[in-house]
């Protein structure tokens, strides 16, 4: 194996890791906005962490380019999108989760 | 097959199954943001199965198409917490 493969390797089981990781918050977390703030954190790092892995088994060419391109896109929007979904959320009145929610 | 596309194809996997998962809160979610948070990370999801899709079977072209969505992605969940108010003032 040569060190390349091998970073393509670690990037991809990492960003798969992170992916796995923020659908566990998308199910399990008890409101709407810990769900945002578990996808919006994971989800972005397995995404970069992935497309790099996507970037780097291209090699120089200028799929590299875009790849990265890509990787910057999605590094900006995901959690911008996730703030306007969950700021148009408190607009429209839903309340934040708290303990007492819980029957403690 | 090299080692490198089969890992990019099994990353593709795990992406879908993620997918799948996320689909649970689009049907079960108690409130519309829940839903379009869900739809959300489906939609980053296609984008990189697309990507790896373009690495792992070579053809770079795809990838062109995975920016495109990406750009259709963010503004889906734009457009919807922006019209989803009454002023609009979401960002």
């Amino acid at each position: 194996m040569t060190p390349r493969e091998l970073a393509v390797l670690g990037l991809a089981a990492g960003g798969v890791f992170f992916a796995l990781v923020a659908a566990v918050g998308l199910v399990r977390l008890p409101d709407l906005y810990t769900r945002a703030h578990s996808t919006s954190k994971s989800e972005t790092l397995g995404a970069v962490l992935t497309l790099s892995a996507v970037a780097l088994s291209f090699g120089t060419t200028m799929s590299t380019v875009k790849a990265v391109l890509l990787l910057v896109f999605m590094f900006i929007t995901n959690p911008t999108a996730a703030h306007a979904i969950t700021r148009a959320a408190a607009e429209q009145g839903i309340e934040p989760w708290t303990k007492e929610d819980d029957g403690q | 097959m090299t080692l490198v596309e089969n890992v990019l194809l099994g990353a593709a996997a795990a992406f879908v199954l993620t997918s799948l998962v996320a689909l649970y809160r689009i049907v079960d979610g108690p409130t519309m943001p829940d839903r379009v948070i869900a739809v959300n990370v489906i939609g980053s999801n296609v984008v990189i199965v697309i990507a790896l899709l373009a690495a792992a079977i070579g053809e770079p072209g795809a990838l062109d198409i995975a920016l495109v969505y990406a750009l259709l992605n963010f503004l889906l969940s734009i457009a919807i917490s922006k019209f989803t108010v009454e002023r609009g003032g979401v960002l």
